[in-house]
């Protein structure tokens, strides 16, 4: 990677601009009484000599490859069928370039296309060293012929650091972008070969058909349906357990435990809620599942050993936690005078919280259970291991399900293309648990931010 | 009514004739009680007798213990963690801290009334029902009707709210609210009504109409204030203790206590020296 | 109204609302006791299986080095020693163990207690030791993935022959070993300190944690320095507004979308867009930086809010400016709020799983990652990636690998933990 070289530079380059205005500074400070100290003046050029170049260099790197790439496949002689193909290629290509992979005969790509993208790296990089220097020294002369006895040197950097405070945080807004237009993007491509309403309202899903889509009667089908189903049900399942187990435990800890109990229960469940969702996985394919399996064989049950209800019960235990810390900041936001009030009637402590506390806090517990819910909905790993792949549209938790998320996993891994209705589908499954998810985050955290502030 | 005659300092005391119509007895008595918040002593041997029908305010600086002693009468500083109470505090002659008696019923007989008026989350009329509903008080709907019509009226609420009993009860102003919660109290017909500084949050207007109210309650209530100011406990009481670093200085006649007091440090706070 | 005198009714009411109560405080006791039970229940269950990971069954065996088998091309060069017929000598050691046994059957089940490995485990001891060429040696080799499974008694021994993968022969021949001190069962240090492999008893996580270390590392380096601008900016600088306004109720949505979708946006914008190299620590931790950001800057916010505004309003009165008093004195009283937020968020992208899948990072790589476009797997894939062989043998490493992982994260949380509580300033 030549770029770490180039960033190098552009550092030593840096370091020289701060030197310089630095000493510059120093210089008119001697010959009478400076705004800013002189150190300002240092950063001031050091900042202007760097910045410019450091959009170069990122902007090479995001572009560079897809550049060369389209240059590679311009240039590459016939043979080539599809995009498909000329992907792979590409890869092949590339890694060869990059040597981590060594060159033989009959691999479809010739040699000369490797070293034509090794050339045009090389010239990339090249040119991209150029610029960095050009725009470099630039912008050092440009900073060294504004400073003088009258510049405001710190003025002038701290608005140059309040400009980049404003580019970081506008960065989770592209974050948001990226997800918005990349899945509606990937999603659209999708559409133009399976209809929207066969994906939306289609109760068949057997994707694995769709190889190629040039195989003869190779389009799969695409009926999402019954993945909503078994995202819905494994979801009901979990909160099922979730919410009563995870709301209780939030009730004793805020009502009920005395301070030594917290001090070791709460670190416990943060332990739970710190556990990563792959060893819940594990927990549900290894422990769960065949423990439910095994009674059911004993009542004379035929139970999957991959069930919906095996995924379900752990990814319950999962967001206990969850439930709990989340129900536990909105019950000790309930004002301890309408308790003390409710007591001080003669209430018991289970009246006081049950007629009291709990409805005073519901807005704010709906809020939590629509986040963990939320979150249910989104969790991959503990239904990859543990629900199955078998696209079963049932209302029997018994059986295998699958979910929106073990489809988009299953469907991409392993995969190295990305322009079949096979890959793309994934990008449609993510566009709906997305904005799914999007739509029950926002319900939930506006409930909950009005909830805390009528408290 | 269990009680017996005063046999305490005021026994002494020269009554004034319009405050006292029967001769006072004793409806709850606090002797030698002492209370700890984990290692710090917050109240030391407070002996206070609390008349029956009359109203005692419990005056002093902040910090004092007085509210302190009044959470100690319905057992409320149970809630606190770390607090302990020794000492005897009777209810008619009964030990409230002996083990035949249930707290939640000594709090149904002691009612209580906050600083600030809370109000639960639930409309007028749930507020007022819901002491006599845990309670178990009434048998249908008629007769809660009419406990929350009597309880309202006799806070003097019921004309303001009649209209809208089914708007929550934090939609109130502050007065009404805490008239509300005076309401809410006395629903469950208890004995005793503590009030912990009702109307420090109240402008004087809705203080004014709290101080009547007390006025009209203490004939059927005993009613113990606490109160941060000398001029209301000098309006609405009759007996008045003076409590000062964890101690009852002074307890007596309201009047005495303001006129005459006999500590000098009663003296230094009800001439405004300190506090 | 006399309460002395309570009716048998009153009394029975109270009874049934105190009963009530208790009842309801133990709906909160179970609600708790199953959390608790669980946890337990989850740490124990990896414990009993992931510990004998850390343990490896070895044999021991008399090898003779001939030179004509080993060194084909007779200059002793690493390149002739690679040539070696390993497979040969081993079975010739063998041989000289059990001398009884003739058939050709026998003697394969007899050389499948040792395993693959043995080979390269004698070509490495050649060539560190050069001189032992033509000699015999007395070393421990490691044993087959079944025999392991056999001596650690992970495999019920009462079991039919048929239903076994250790043959009652093969066990007779392990007892003799046994008996004669040639097997033990030493820790475990090539889990350490080797990558993946097909071999279970060879398969170690050293590629995994470096490659979790790597994708953490990046992870970090984007992360850190955008969360606390962002923050920064958010909190200090920003007017309220709609603009602020808007930032929070993103980056709030942000950090409640599913993980997975941040991986399909790694594979739109690192793979499909830019280029980069499938699999690489690089992208896994551009992908799990996006993900930990909004986490990071809520957690810096709230760092940055509970420091009280006299403190600001003390160094602008003494002419700093904004910029200044955030960076001599809102952040350096901030920073152990941050740091323990920054711990807390890096340990969840250590965690996290399904993004990574997304772009790449579940393919099998038996190379130790060296750098950042290296292709490499990280500590959750590995044990996702062990939890789906069948070989039974890597059930054991999956819950080694998963105890290892938990010291991490459980590790890195108390930490946070610590430094909140030690460091915690009550204004």
């Amino acid at each position: 990677m030549g770029f770490s070289w180039i960033g190098t530079i552009l550092a030593i380059l840096a370091a020289l601009g701060f030197l310089v205005g630095n000493q510059r500074g120093q210089g008119l400070a001697r010959l009478g009484r400076l705004h800013s100290l002189p150190r300002y003046h240092g950063v001031f050029v050091a900042l202007w000599t760097a910045l410019p170049g450091l959009l170069i260099i990122i902007l090479f790197a995001v572009f560079s490859t897809g550049v060369i790439n389209g240059m590679i496949m311009e240039n590459s002689q016939g043979g080539v069928e599809n995009a498909q193909v000329l992907s792979v290629e590409l890869n092949k290509i590339q890694l060869i370039a990059e040597g981590s992979m060594p060159f033989r005969e009959g691999m479809g790509i010739s040699w000369d296309s490797v070293e034509r993208m090794k050339n045009l790296y090389r010239d990339a990089h090249l040119s991209a060293l150029f610029c960095v220097i050009v725009v470099g020294v630039m912008g050092f002369q440009y900073a060294l012929r504004r400073i003088n006895a009258n510049f405001r040197a710190r003025q002038e950097v701290e608005r140059i650091v309040r400009i980049l405070l404003v580019m970081a945080s506008s960065v989770s807004i592209f974050i948001t972008l990226g997800i918005v237009l990349s899945l509606i993007f990937e999603a659209l491509r999708f559409f133009a070969v399976i209809p929207v309403s066969d994906f939306i309202f289609g109760l068949q899903w057997s994707p694995q058909t769709a190889i190629r889509a040039d195989q003869v009667g190779g389009s799969g089908s695409f009926g999402a349906i019954p993945l909503f189903a078994g995202t819905l049900m494994i979801t009901g399942i979990s909160i099922l357990v979730a919410a009563p187990v995870g709301l209780f435990c939030a009730i004793y800890l805020s009502e009920f435990a005395s301070p030594n109990v917290r001090g070791w229960v709460k670190p416990a469940l943060e332990i739970l809620a710190g556990i990563p969702t792959v060893v819940y996985g594990l927990f549900a394919a290894l422990m769960v599942a065949p423990a439910i399996s095994d009674f059911g064989g004993q009542l004379g049950l035929d139970i999957a050993s991959e069930s919906a209800l095996a995924a379900g019960l752990v990814m319950g235990i999962m967001i206990i936690p969850f439930v709990s810390s989340l129900s536990d900041d909105v019950i000790n936001a309930v004002p301890q005078a309408i308790r003390d009030g409710s007591l001080a009637m003669g209430a018991t402590e289970a009246e006081t919280i049950r007629q009291v506390v709990l409805p005073a806090a519901l807005p704010g517990i709906v809020g939590a259970l629509l986040l963990a819910i939320s979150r249910a909905v989104g969790e991959t790993m503990i239904v990859v291991m543990a629900a199955g792949l078998a696209a079963n549209l049932t209302a029997n938790p018994l059986q295998a399900m699958t979910t929106v998320t073990v489809q988009i996993v299953t469907l991409l891994v392993g995969d190295q293309e990305f322009d079949s209705p096979k890959t793309l589908a994934a990008f449609a499954l993510g566009l709906s648990l997305f904005f799914v998810t999007l739509i029950l985050n926002i319900v939930a955290l506006g409930v909950v931010k009005r909830y805390h502030e009528k408290q | 009514m269990v009680g017996k005659n005063v046999n305490y300092s005021f026994e002494t005391m020269h009554l004034e004739a319009s405050k006292s119509i029967t001769p006072p007895r004793v409806k709850m008595e606090a002797k030698g009680v002492d209370v700890y918040y984990g290692d710090k002593q917050a109240l030391e041997k407070v002996d206070l007798p609390v008349p029956l029908n009359r109203v005692t305010a419990l005056i002093g600086p902040s910090g004092c213990g007085k509210s302190t002693f009044l959470k100690c009468l319905n057992r409320m500083n149970d809630t606190v963690v770390g607090c302990r109470v020794t000492g005897s505090i009777t209810l008619d002659e009964e030990d409230i801290h002996s083990p035949t008696v249930d707290v939640v019923q000594l709090r149904a007989r002691v009612g209580m009334v906050f600083q600030k008026p809370n109000p639960f989350p639930k409309s007028i009329y749930d507020n007022i029902a819901y002491g006599p509903r845990i309670h178990g008080m009434t048998r249908d709907r008629t007769e809660l009707d009419q406990i929350v019509e009597e309880s309202l009226a006799r806070a003097g609420l019921w004309n303001e709210v009649k209209e809208r009993l089914q708007e929550p009860g934090t939609s109130l102003s502050g007065g009404q609210q805490q008239r509300l919660c005076i309401a809410r109290a006395i629903a469950v017909n208890p004995e005793v009504v503590l009030m912990d500084e009702p109307c420090s949050a109240l402008d004087p207007i809705a203080t004014a109409r709290i101080e009547e109210l007390i006025d009209e309650l203490c004939n059927k209530y005993t009613i113990i204030i606490v109160t941060h100011s000398m001029q209301q406990a000098a309006r609405v009481s009759h007996y008045t203790g003076f409590f000062h670093m964890g101690e009852l200085v002074e307890y007596d006649h309201t009047e005495a206590i303001f006129t005459n007091p006999q500590q000098e440090r009663t003296k230094g706070y009800v001439t405004g020296r300190f506090g | 109204m006399n309460h002395k005198n309570e009716t048998p009714e009153q009394r029975k009411y109270l009874a049934k609302r105190h009963a009530a109560s208790r009842r309801f405080r133990w709906y909160g006791i179970m609600g708790l006791g199953i959390a608790l039970m669980t946890l337990f229940f989850l740490l124990g269950t990896m414990v009993l299986k992931g510990y004998s990971s850390f343990f490896q069954t070895q044999i021991q065996l008399t090898v003779s080095f001939d030179k004509t088998v080993i060194d084909p091309l007779g200059d002793q060069s690493a390149e002739s020693l690679a040539r070696g017929d390993y497979r040969a000598i081993l079975g010739n050691a063998l041989k000289r163990v059990f001398p009884e046994i003739k058939s050709r059957d026998d003697r394969r089940q007899l050389s499948k207690i040792l395993s693959d490995g043995a080979s390269f485990q004698l070509q490495d001891l050649l060539v560190s030791h050069p001189e032992w060429v033509s000699t015999s040696q007395t070393v421990w080799l490691i044993a087959s993935d079944n025999v392991d499974m056999w001596v650690k008694k992970v495999v019920d021994h009462d079991l039919p022959e048929s239903q076994r993968r250790i043959s009652d022969l093969q066990a007779k021949w392990l007892a003799f070993l046994e008996t004669n001190n040639q097997l033990r069962l030493r820790f475990n240090a090539m889990f350490f300190t080797s990558g993946d492999s097909r071999n279970p008893e060879m398969a170690g996580i050293l590629g995994a944690m470096k490659g979790s270390a790597l994708t953490l590392l990046i992870t970090f380096l984007v992360s850190f320095p955008l969360g606390v601008a962002s923050a920064v900016y958010l909190e200090e600088f920003a007017a309220k507004g709609r603009w602020a306004d808007f930032i929070e109720v993103n980056i709030n949505n942000l950090a409640a979308v599913p993980s997975i979708v941040f991986g399909l946006l790694g594979l739109a914008l690192y793979l499909n867009l830019m280029h980069l190299p499938r699999s690489a620590p690089l992208v896994g931790g551009l992908t799990l930086a996006m993900m930990t950001l909004p986490t990071l800057v809520i957690a810096t916010r709230a760092s940055l809010k509970s420091v009280p505004d006299p403190i600001r309003d003390g160094a602008r009165a003494l002419g700093a400016s904004p910029l200044q008093v955030v960076l001599h004195h809102v952040l350096p009283l901030a920073a152990p709020g941050m740091l323990t937020g920054t711990i807390i968020s890096m340990a969840r992208a250590l965690g996290e799983t399904a993004p990574l899948l997304m772009i790449g990072m579940v393919a099998f790589i038996m190379d130790i990652p060296g750098g950042v476009l290296d292709p490499s797997t990280v500590l959750p894939v590995q044990i996702f990636l062990w939890a789906d062989s069948p070989e039974r043998a890597f059930l054991e490493k999956t819950s080694g690998a998963t105890l290892i992982l938990l010291a991490f994260l459980i590790t890195m949380n108390a930490l946070a933990v610590y430094i909140r509580n030690r460091v915690e300033r009550r204004w």
